[in-house]
């Protein structure tokens, strides 16, 4: 999101296509994950509008069940490993060097071959859905054996898109890792360390412990598919219930993967805004390793009603809610960060608020599906659907577009539009509301989740569902408006942007030159 | 544009959806987890509702806090920012009074789970196994014992619930939440569900009995309710299963011990008749195997090979198809047998009798144009 200030530089940037696909710089290629994270949320986003489409009304109207099948499978992918997760790696290659002060990430040139990995793995993912058979139709969690036996041709094309994205995935947290351990300026200890860059750390080891999984289990997909294994096939004396254990050893701490560098951006935020320094740094430090630890030990508690032993289930169950404490350790602290602060209300403090108060709502429901003998009620609801886009669009999206206004003014040396910005807002939290609200209301009712038609007892519920991801879907093309608005011009913004910012990337100009800290800054 | 017009806007938008959605009354509106019929659906509803107002109280507490402070606390008002920023007794305090919070909840969730998951004892089994797209009910034991069904959705959603049929499906009795054969229940009775599945990935699920099980291929999983009122009791597959995975509803119809007695007989009777019927030599005309024909094509084959015979997606026409048209022989084998290669056309020869194979062979071979010839029980019986 920064082209404008390439030619003012004295020792800018090359010009023109090479210098995007030959970059190694770490402000370049995060300019990169940004932009492709937002063309795939349009893509998946408009994947959502067939499917809320479609469920405006009971009956059959608009897709056919198997075509519905594979739009709720490609939203939950396309938003999953191309929207988010992209997003934070964008974001860590903006903000990692410029926070620590270093230079650069530390595998340029790796860092080049993950990005552009993922271009051809979404292109492939997406190819699929124009397939003979159509495209995957199993949903995002591809239970075996519907995503093997069952499942369209394409999943082959499927399965290499994901082992590309998970290689793309561990490359980028290996350069994380490497940056952090290494590249630190002087003076900056572990514990000095801004807590999106200290969230990032502990999300890179995630990565590059559940990656491999991911892969690995993709790959018993692909052999059972072609070359005659029976990992999955029960009549090949395999397990289909070993996928589930695998793919949520994945899964799980993936949801954590998609929100710890959440928790990092609004812990940058909140204390700005509030002109107060964040409360109990450490205790953040220590909450986001607990939890990355515990997300480690829960994972079947998205399996409580596939039959397992019961002590299994209650092990699952109490350390799924124990979960709980670190999490609300981390509101506890924001919240106490903004006490007796003096706090104005720029937008990325709105969005910052906006998480603080919808993230926990996901949260509050989390806590309810981890009581096992009730999730045997809310278990594939609407409920949970409800849960996870509480958690994952007001939590790690929202943060995100937290994020990109809160540092855009450094990206670009322009200030965004206030107006723009604040329809954005608005419109985002109220449609946003509209659509998932309801959602726990259809899920207590009784509608289970991956259905294309309903009784006419959940229609009204529906409708307004369906009104809200509408209106949620239009209201981000103002933010696009708004970005490209703000990269081509708008007030100039100062070096330190937000009276209350503190950190190394606020001490550079703004925009932030091409290269930056050549010569390592000083930390008291 | 002020941020009060901003507002404003908002507001208006917002009532207007609002508007928009009550055009029924709300009272009638589900909103909350139902109670049920069991004990365990009854526990379920009284834990759901004690964590919720849990939530509900800490979100008071939290959002409060923090609503008052972005109110008292803003620089507009002249407030000024305070130093403080650790506090060990605070932050021992919010970790320690959640966890005893947790482990207040954690005793009655155990002692749910424990008797939810006690399939001990049971007075009746029901074998359930899942197809895509319907349910097998097996009667194990009791009264009922060795009565063995197929429930599919019932044919008046069915039609409506094809792409722009046309209905009105607000008009549809009990729309995808009606089947042709409900299981049945006697009331006052443990009954025990071994669950399982012959194909993908299914999930029984009947809210009313607070309890949902997955049905896998290669597990047979338990499950148990025992219901005290007679009355019928709707629910639906939960676990995604493939095309029609929203189109296989439950119903379950739990009726007082002596009504359930005289429906087992009956059943059995009927059964004992029809089985009789397939298995006599008799040689049966036309009309009688295209229209037995078609009610077997209409729940068996016609989710996938449609209605009118033309396929869709990955499932072949079989209107002028190669098969449907040529020697009885390959028609036969297909059907009985299944695919060779594609999983997805399973062997019916293991779900259907000679007759009612022998019927829906001879519809789909003198259907939508298609001509050649009927095909007996007998020649079904020949092949197997
Ligand atoms: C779950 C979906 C499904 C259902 C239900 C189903 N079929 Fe099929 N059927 C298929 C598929 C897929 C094929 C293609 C098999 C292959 O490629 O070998 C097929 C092939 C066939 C063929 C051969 C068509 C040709 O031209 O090659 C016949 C005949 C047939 N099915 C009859 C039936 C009958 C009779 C029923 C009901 C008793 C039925 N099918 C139910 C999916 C289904
Ligand atoms: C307080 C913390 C949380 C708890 C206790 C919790 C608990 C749970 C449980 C028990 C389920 C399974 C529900 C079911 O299928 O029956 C679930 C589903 C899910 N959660 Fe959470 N959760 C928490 C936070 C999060 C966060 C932070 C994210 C992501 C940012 C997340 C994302 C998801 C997703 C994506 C699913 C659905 C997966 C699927 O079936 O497709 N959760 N959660
Ligand atoms: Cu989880
Ligand atoms: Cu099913």
């Amino acid at each position: 999101m920064s082209t404008a200030h390439a030619e003012h530089e004295h020792h800018g940037a090359p010009s023109g296509l090479s210098r995007w696909l030959f970059t190694t710089n770490h402000k370049d290629i995060g300019t990169l994950y940004l932009w492709f994270s937002f063309a795939m949320l349009l893509v998946g986003g408009s994947f959502a509008m067939v499917i809320r489409l479609e469920l405006l009304q009971p009956g059959m109207q608009w897709v056919d069940p198997n075509f519905f099948n594979s739009m709720t499978t490609m939203h939950g992918l396309i938003m999953v490993f191309g929207a988010i997760m992209p997003a934070f790696v964008g974001l860590a290659n903006w903000l990692i060097p410029m926070m620590i002060g270093a230079p650069d990430m530390a595998l340029p040139r790796m860092n080049n071959w993950s990005f552009w990995i993922l271009p051809f793995a979404g292109t492939m993912l997406l190819s699929t859905m124009f397939m003979d058979g159509g495209g995957p139709n199993f949903g995002w969690t591809f239970y075996a054996p519907l995503s093997t036996t069952y499942a369209p041709a394409s999943t082959d094309f499927f399965i290499f898109a994901v082992h590309m994205l998970g290689f793309s995935s561990i490359m980028g947290s290996i350069n994380v890792i490497a940056t952090i351990m290494n590249m630190r300026a002087p003076g900056m200890t572990l514990m000095k360390m801004p807590l999106f860059v200290w969230t990032w750390l502990i999300t890179a080891f995630l990565l590059i412990a559940v990656m491999p999984v991911l892969a690995g289990a993709v790959t018993m997909m692909l052999t059972d598919r072609n070359f005659g294994t029976s990992f999955f096939d029960a009549a090949g004396g395999g397990d289909p219930v070993l996928f589930q254990h695998v793919f949520w050893f994945f899964g799980h701490p993936e949801v954590y993967i998609m929100i710890l560098p959440a928790f990092g951006v609004v812990s940058q935020i909140i204390p700005t805004f509030a002109r107060k320094k964040l409360f109990g740094y450490s205790s953040m430090v220590y909450a986001t390793a607990s939890i990355a630890f515990l997300s480690f030990i829960v994972w079947a508690h998205h399996m409580f009603t596939v039959g397992m032993p019961v002590a299994g289930e209650l092990f699952f169950m109490y350390a799924t809610v124990l979960i709980a404490v670190p999490t609300g350790v981390k509101v506890f602290n924001w919240v106490a960060t903004m006490w007796q602060g003096s706090m104005t209300f720029e937008l990325p403090m709105k969005w910052a608020l906006a998480f603080v108060i919808l993230f926990t709502i996901g949260g509050f429901s989390g806590l309810m599906l981890g009581i096992a003998p009730v999730d045997f009620q809310y278990h594939d609801t609407y409920f949970v659907v409800a849960h996870f886009h509480y958690v994952l669009v007001t939590g790690a999206l929202f943060s995100i577009i937290a994020a990109v206004y809160y540092w855009l003014p450094k990206w670009t040396g322009h200030m965004y539009s206030e107006t723009l910005g604040n329809w954005h807002f608005w419109c985002s939290v109220i449609f946003v509301n509209i659509t998932f609200f309801p959602q726990h209301f259809l899920g207590l009712a009784g509608m289970p989740r991956r259905i294309p038609d309903y009784n006419a007892a959940f229609a009204d519920f529906n409708f307004m569902s369906s009104i809200g991801a509408f209106g949620f879907g239009l209201s981000q093309l103002l933010f696009l408006a708004l970005i490209i608005k703000c990269i081509k011009g708008g007030e100039k913004a100062t070096d330190e942007v937000w009276e209350g910012a503190e950190g190394l990337e606020w001490t550079i100009p703004s925009p932030a030159p091409y290269h930056t800290f050549a010569e390592a800054p000083e930390v008291k | 544009m002020s941020v009060r017009k901003l507002k404003q806007a908002a507001l208006v938008l917002f009532s207007s959806v609002l508007a928009m959605t009550s055009s029924h009354a709300w009272a009638d509106k589900v909103l909350n987890l139902r109670e049920g019929v069991t004990e365990v659906s009854r526990n379920a509803y009284s834990l759901h509702m004690i964590v919720l107002w849990i939530c509900v109280v800490i979100g008071v507490v939290v959002f409060g806090a923090m609503i008052y402070s972005m109110f008292a606390h803003r620089k507009s008002k002249g407030a000024v920012a305070a130093s403080f920023h650790e506090s060990h007794k605070v932050e021992i305090l919010w970790t320690v009074i959640p966890f005893i919070i947790l482990i207040a909840l954690a005793i009655p969730a155990t002692k749910n789970l424990l008797l939810l998951e006690d399939a001990s004892n049971a007075d009746v089994t029901v074998k359930v196994t899942g197809y895509q797209w319907k349910w097998n009910y097996e009667y194990m034991d009791g009264d009922a014992e060795g009565v063995k069904y197929f429930s599919a959705l019932d044919k008046a959603s069915n039609d409506a619930r094809q792409m722009n049929s046309g209905i009105d499906v607000s008009t549809v009795p009990n729309y995808l939440q009606n089947v042709d054969n409900a299981l049945v229940i006697p009331t006052g009775k443990k009954v025990r569900f071994l669950i399982t599945s012959n194909d993908v990935i299914h999930s029984w699920w009947v809210p009313d009995f607070g309890f949902k099980k997955d049905a896998l291929p290669g597990y047979i999983n338990e499950a148990w309710t025992r219901v005290e009122d007679a009355g019928t009791y709707r629910g639906k597959c939960a676990e995604l299963c493939g095309k029609d995975h929203g189109f296989m509803p439950i119903v379950v119809v739990a009726k007082e011990e002596g009504e359930y007695k005289k429906w087992a007989a009956a059943k059995k009777s009927a059964a004992a008749a029809e089985a009789a019927a397939a298995a006599s030599d008799k040689t049966w005309t036309k009309a009688e195997l295209m229209a037995k024909g078609a009610k077997v094509y209409g729940s068996s084959c016609a989710a996938c090979h449609q209605p009118n015979g033309e396929g869709t997606g990955p499932f072949p026409p079989l209107k002028g198809s190669a098969v449907a048209t040529g020697p009885a022989a390959g028609h036969i084998n297909i059907v009985v047998n299944g695919s060779k290669t594609n999983p997805l056309m399973a062997a019916y020869g293991a779900q259907l009798n000679d007759l009612d194979l022998a019927a829906v062979i001879t519809y789909e071979r003198n259907s939508w144009g298609n001509d050649a010839g009927i095909v007996q029980p007998k020649d079904v019986k020949a092949a197997r």
